[in-house]
């Protein structure tokens, strides 16, 4: 299939990444390639093929006890963010014009 | 070859010295130090080296009596494995100066047999690639031959054991990231079953796939670290319940039946790694091996299988890198569409970047189906291959890789070339069995490697036939000093 700059651009707001103008080349060319290559898989026949999303071995994905316990401590957590005050997390404006992050 | 004057470490051997007086932890730690002192300048396997720490902990079990497994056994974690010491950066900007509130489970567990972390090995950006090439902080280089690469992603831990920085290391396989760069290396690589090992504290690619495992210098050594990290861990629950039952590694199988996919092996191998797996496959029969013929229809299907559903799971996985929550945001933002945007578009490498973009485009409207879903199908028929194939045969034998170790910058311009070097190792993330690699031979100066895959949940099995494989290969080598 082809691989347009309109549809680049379309991953590239669902992916909020923002390529520029070579790059975005590059990457078609590089998309139209690997999915070439992955239409192999419509050359086989998968139907009534039950998916599999995970392989769970015999006696996986049990609920654990529901025990309490200390979870790690919130200031370590925060410590880690480039912005907090008061036990948040702070982030630039969101409610107004938006920005150019957005072809929204 | 036998290295019996190999001045490098293995566990088994290091224990042994540390328990009879010959060695102590802070000589074993010494000697390890100096030797990434004197040979990362020119590998850079390394992230970080926690020098004091490992010294202090190496005084410290010095001061009681040796306890546990691993006494004073120095190691090396790949970097996207939490520590709380220094950071954890999984090879991102994003992350370069992350530090975790938390050990991962598999550190917890080796601290308390009594090891010594040494520091983090450098890898491709969040365990993305086949060559350590893409690490923000610059490549990790092939001690065997410098202008080579070691492999990827867990490309820093196995050229650090390789190159005797430690007695041995963790890596993540998501396809093939401890067992190809084990072989590039010339050492032993072991992905467990998917399960087995908690992932607590991993920093998550592809959660279906994901699964850490040890690099080492012999099989016994990868069976030994396995029983320190297996078992079941309430904080990740897709580890497995019940006892890890070890390896026995002293009682040789007999009769052991090797399946070979022929097809598969033949098409595009390299002529090199092609005579050096038809010479090990002799050898095993010469060691009373039998080969079965197998086929597996759909594992050359299997790259492209893998390449949907894991950027599908990295691109779902890499949304949390927003600017809020992880150490690095842009500073010249006003309004947060811009922040998050600027931020993830600076801090991931292209590498990166390729792979979000794919995995946004499978799982997007429109594609799902014919990409996302087709291929989760595709996966189930490659499982059923492997449940036919283990019907008749014990292990299945492949080439850890379909060329020895390549050339910095050889593959970096063409990504389908770069994942094409995975054609034999993600089968095992996608079917979620073991599988090891064992060093096999060299070509001129560069490793090359083999590959044992087991039934899911026979990692004991699949480790004694490896134990009794890695005998009859009789090969051990060390890189030049």
């Amino acid at each position: 299939m082809e691989i347009t700059d309109e549809l680049v651009r379309h991953l590239e707001d669902l992916a909020c990444l923002r390529l520029d103008a070579e790059a975005r080349a590059r990457m078609r060319a590089d998309l139209a390639r690997i999915v070439e290559y992955v239409q192999q898989l419509e050359t086989l026949d998968t139907r009534d093929v039950p998916p599999t999303t995970m392989v769970r071995v015999e006696g996986t994905s049990e609920l654990r006890d529901d025990v309490e316990q200390a979870s790690v401590e919130r200031d370590a957590i925060l410590g880690n963010a480039p912005d907090a005050r008061d036990g948040f997390y702070r982030v630039p404006r969101v409610l107004g014009d938006a920005g150019e992050g957005s072809t929204r | 070859m036998s290295n019996a004057q190999d001045p490098r470490l293995d566990i088994a051997r290091t224990s042994a010295q540390l328990r009879d007086g010959a060695l102590t932890p802070t000589g074993v730690v010494e000697r390890c130090l100096q030797r990434i002192e004197s040979r990362d300048a020119d590998l850079h396997c390394m992230t970080q080296v926690f020098a004091d720490e490992a010294r202090a902990r190496a005084r410290a079990l010095e001061r009681e009596a040796p306890r546990g497994a691993f006494w004073g056994i120095p190691w090396l974690a790949k970097d996207n494995i939490a520590t709380r010491t220094g950071r954890t950066t999984a090879g991102s900007r994003l992350l370069e100066d992350f530090r975790s509130p938390y050990d991962a489970t598999v550190v917890e567990r080796l601290d308390a047999e009594g090891a010594i972390l040494l520091g983090k090995t450098n890898l491709d950006e969040f365990g993305r690639g086949s060559s350590t090439e893409n690490s923000a902080f610059g490549a990790s280089c092939n001690p065997w031959n410098a202008e080579r690469v070691p492999g990827g992603s867990s490309g820093g831990s196995a050229a650090a054991v390789a190159a005797g920085y430690a007695a041995f290391a963790l890596g993540s396989d998501t396809g093939g990231s401890i067992r190809q760069p084990a072989a590039f290396c010339g050492v032993v690589g072991f992905k467990p079953t998917y399960g087995s090992v908690s992932r607590f504290g991993l920093v998550a690619f592809a959660s279906s796939l994901d699964q850490i495992g040890p690099l080492t210098r012999t099989v016994g050594d990868a069976a030994a670290v396995r029983v320190a990290i297996a078992g079941p861990d309430a904080r990740d629950a897709t580890t497995r319940p019940g006892a890890v039952s070890a390896a026995d590694l002293a009682a040789p199988p007999a009769g052991v039946r090797i399946g070979v996919p022929r097809r598969f092996v033949d098409e595009g191998v390299d002529p090199a790694v092609h005579e050096n797996f038809d010479a090990t496959l002799r050898r095993w029969t010469d060691a009373g091996g039998t080969i079965v013929d197998i086929d597996l229809p759909h594992a050359p299907h299997a790259v492209a299988t893998y390449y949907v559903l894991a950027t599908a799971e990295a691109s779902s996985n890499l949304a949390r890198y927003d600017g809020v929550r992880y150490t690095r945001r842009t500073a010249d933002a006003t309004d947060l569409d811009t922040m998050l945007t600027r931020t993830r578009t600076t801090g991931f490498g292209a590498e990166v970047t390729r792979r979000i973009l794919l995995g946004t485009f499978v799982l997007s409207s429109g594609y799902y189906d014919a990409y996302y879903r087709r291929a989760q199908k595709v996966r189930t028929l490659l499982r059923r291959d492997f449940d036919t194939a283990f019907a008749r045969c014990d292990v299945v034998a492949l080439p850890a890789s379909p060329t020895p170790p390549f050339r910095h910058g050889e593959r970096t311009a063409d990504p389908l070339q770069m994942y094409l070097s995975d054609v034999f190792t993600v089968p095992a993330n996608l079917v979620g069995g073991p599988a090891i690699t064992l060093p096999s031979g060299l070509v001129g100066d560069l490793p090359l490697g083999v590959q044992l895959y087991g039934a899911v949940a026979q990692d004991a099995a699949l480790l004694r036939v490896a134990s009794w494989a890695e005998g009859s290969i009789g090969f051990r080598a060390a890189p030049p000093a």
